[in-house]
């Protein structure tokens, strides 16, 4: 049943095999062989080179959180702390850190239970019903998809207040419960899928929304798991919007209490230690989120996930 | 049963996309209409745009940032130069970057290549947020950066404080000229309110700090966009070329290459989107500072409405932003369309393609 989306998710989580059997065929080692011991060791040497670029960070980001300030900054390199010290995890349970961490989840599981919802509302209907206007609808979507989303800052801020919900929850999760893109996504999937499904199902009698409900669905589950993934990384390190949809303190998430550390919300001593902690910290749900669905997140990155 | 399918298929069509409709209108189609009307307008963010002592005026906010002297425009004038220049410099490093890291992770004598590519990647899933805070230590005065580079003798700035452009300080080590003198023929003349000598001054070192650190958090996603096509790549072709005597090297050259090129192009388009819109990193670390040089249309637009009240400057230049990256991408794919040589069309994969470029230009940070 989940036969067409098989294929891919195999690629992607096996490319070591994937490599061999299509991309570079092995020839018996005569390339292999060859050049092997001085391409070994270049490409060892530079892949060791980027993965101290790439690892070290965090590895000064996690010691430092345990660091006092005066020897963060006096030996910001050293990978043992000299005194091994709390006091930055005690400072920031002081902070409203709990607070931002408690509104991250309540807006992060919101929003990524209704994205999954809607996306595969309409990207099942603009994929299989068949009815007038579903064209222009579509065309719609890739239009709106088009835009920017930095430059809609601004605008939806004045929407937001003049529909007096400025400063709510609703402000923070109302706008994110739809992703265009999300939308597109499933629509792509359910591209794939068999008609031959549906059409037993409905020649049994059941009706497009029991259909949806009871085969489509449960056919999708790669699909779903894929959004679900990016939808949750998306909200939960999601920042412009919630710069504008809410003012109030009470309401800050994570990524706005954390960025509002920096600017001198501390006072001066130990400040480093805390923004490492609190760094730290929201990333550990991401990190485990990526973890156990790894695969599904590379998949993610082809089609969305875009930083900048 | 038969007749009343296709009416069943209507209304059940636009309810399952009513929840889409609904908020995609609400919260991005009306938007830009009002984000119009505001730029339009007068407004000072105080009640409702819509009401009666809110004026038209016309083009104001726009001329005021385009073609009348003073500080509004060279304000735009400043976000936009930075901006430039990190674009410039971000796009091609991060593509290269990107690539390389692809091209060795798939090397297949490699051992642990999950493990490499998961910790290339990662970076591009966790919070600017966090990842701002870690390069704000990392690059401070006496930080990890800086006694690093002391152990080469090299005595580092004092990052994110240093306003300094590169091209200027390349220029004074070059003897090109000093930068405490800058030449009296390149600060006299002067285009659209920024003297010839800001024009050339190249992203501050302040700003080049931000540039390294979305180069590396970026890096990781393209990656896996070029491991996806390099995994792809014909291996006929790559047999043949091999039988022929070919190398390692042309081989990439000739036939490796060739097969990326559609993905080289829509790297580089994501990242053009992606990088114009920078805004995050300014609010985080910078606030526009030092003395403006990591000021981006973004956060101009965005500081414009919410901390001066000029919310019609704000929408104008969150307009102006919008077009330029859809004049850029637009340009883009025009070129793209053609240099589309036929005999190539072959060896890409369209329907992949497309369907990221469709979905990943509408993904913002």
């Amino acid at each position: 049943m989940t036969a067409p989306a098989k294929p891919r998710t195999e690629r992607r989580e096996r490319p070591e095999s994937g490599t061999q059997r299509r991309g570079k065929p092995d020839h018996g080692g005569a390339v292999g062989k060859g050049t092997s011991t001085l391409r070994k060791v270049i490409v060892y040497g530079v892949l060791g080179i980027f993965a101290v670029v790439y690892v070290y960070p965090f590895i000064i980001q996690l010691v430092t959180a345990f660091k006092t300030n005066t020897d963060a900054v006096d030996n910001p390199l050293r990978i043992i702390p000299n005194p091994f010290n709390t006091d930055a995890w005690r400072r920031l349970r002081e902070t409203d850190f709990p607070l931002w961490f408690l509104n991250s989840v309540i807006v992060t599981l919101t929003v990524t239970a209704f994205r999954v919802l809607f996306a595969s509302m309409a990207g099942y209907a603009l994929a299989r019903l068949h009815y007038r206007g579903r064209d222009a609808v579509f065309t719609g979507l890739l239009a709106v998809m088009a835009v920017p989303g930095i430059v809609l800052l601004i605008p939806k801020f004045l929407v937001l207040n003049d529909l007096n919900i400025y400063d709510t929850y609703f402000a923070m999760i109302l706008p994110l419960v739809v992703d265009a893109a999300g939308v597109f996504i499933m629509r792509q999937f359910f591209l794939q899928i068999p008609v031959s499904v549906e059409e037993a199902a409905r020649i049994d009698g059941a009706g497009p929304f029991r259909t949806f409900w009871y085969i489509v669905l449960p056919m999708a589950k790669p699909a779903l798991i894929t959004l679900t993934i990016l939808s949750f990384q998306g909200s939960w390190n999601e920042l412009g919007h919630f710069i504008i949809a809410v003012q109030d303190p009470q309401l800050y998430t994570l990524t706005r209490g954390v960025a509002g550390l920096t600017s001198g919300q501390l006072g001066s001593g130990s400040q480093f230690p805390i923004t490492m902690a609190a760094g730290l910290l929201m990333t550990i749900p991401t990190a485990l989120v990526f973890v156990v669905f790894q695969r599904y997140f590379t998949q993610g990155a082809n089609v969305g996930a875009e930083k900048g | 049963m038969k007749s009343r399918g296709p009416q069943r298929q209507a209304k059940a069509g636009w309810l399952f996309t009513a929840p889409m409709l609904i908020v995609l209108g609400l919260f991005l189609v009306l938007p830009i209409v009002m984000a119009l009307w505001v730029s339009l307008s007068d407004w000072t963010g105080r009640g409702s745009p819509l009401n009666a002592e809110v004026s038209f005026v016309g083009l104001e906010n726009y001329r005021g940032l385009l073609t009348e002297a003073g500080l509004d425009r060279q304000d735009f004038m400043i976000s936009l130069r930075n901006t430039f220049y990190y674009v410039l410099g971000v796009v091609p490093l991060q593509t290269a970057l990107a690539l390389l890291l692809a091209v060795i992770v798939n090397e297949r004598f490699l051992k642990g290549r999950t493990w490499f590519r998961t910790a290339f990647y990662f970076p591009s899933v966790v919070s600017s947020v966090a990842i701002s805070l870690v390069f704000l230590f990392l690059f401070t005065g006496t930080g990890a950066v800086n006694q690093f580079l002391d152990l080469f003798g090299i005595k580092g700035p004092s990052w994110f404080t240093d306003s300094r452009g590169l091209v200027h300080i390349i220029g004074d080590t070059v003897g090109l000229w000093s930068i405490d003198e800058p030449p009296s023929g390149l600060t006299d003349s002067s285009t659209l309110g920024l003297s010839w000598w800001e024009w050339i001054k190249g992203p501050s070192v302040a700003m080049t700090a931000i540039m390294m650190q979305v180069v590396w958090t970026t890096a990781g996603t393209f990656m896996l966009m070029f491991l996806a096509a390099l995994q792809d790549v014909p291996a006929e072709v790559d047999e043949a070329a091999m039988v022929d005597g070919a190398t390692k090297w042309e081989r990439f050259r000739h036939v490796t290459l060739p097969h990326l090129r559609p993905v080289v192009l829509l790297v580089v388009t994501l990242g053009i989107i992606g990088t114009w819109q920078v805004f995050d990193q300014v609010y985080i670390m910078t606030q526009g500072g030092p003395a403006k040089t990591t000021l981006t249309p973004a956060y101009l637009s965005y500081s414009a409405a919410f901390d001066s009240n000029e919310w019609g400057r704000g929408a104008a230049i969150a307009f102006l932003l919008f077009l330029l990256i859809f004049t850029l991408t637009s340009l883009q794919r025009i070129l793209l369309r053609d240099r589309d040589v036929p005999g190539r069309r072959r060896w890409r994969r369209p329907p992949t393609a497309t369907t990221t470029t469709a979905a990943t230009s509408g993904v913002a940070t």
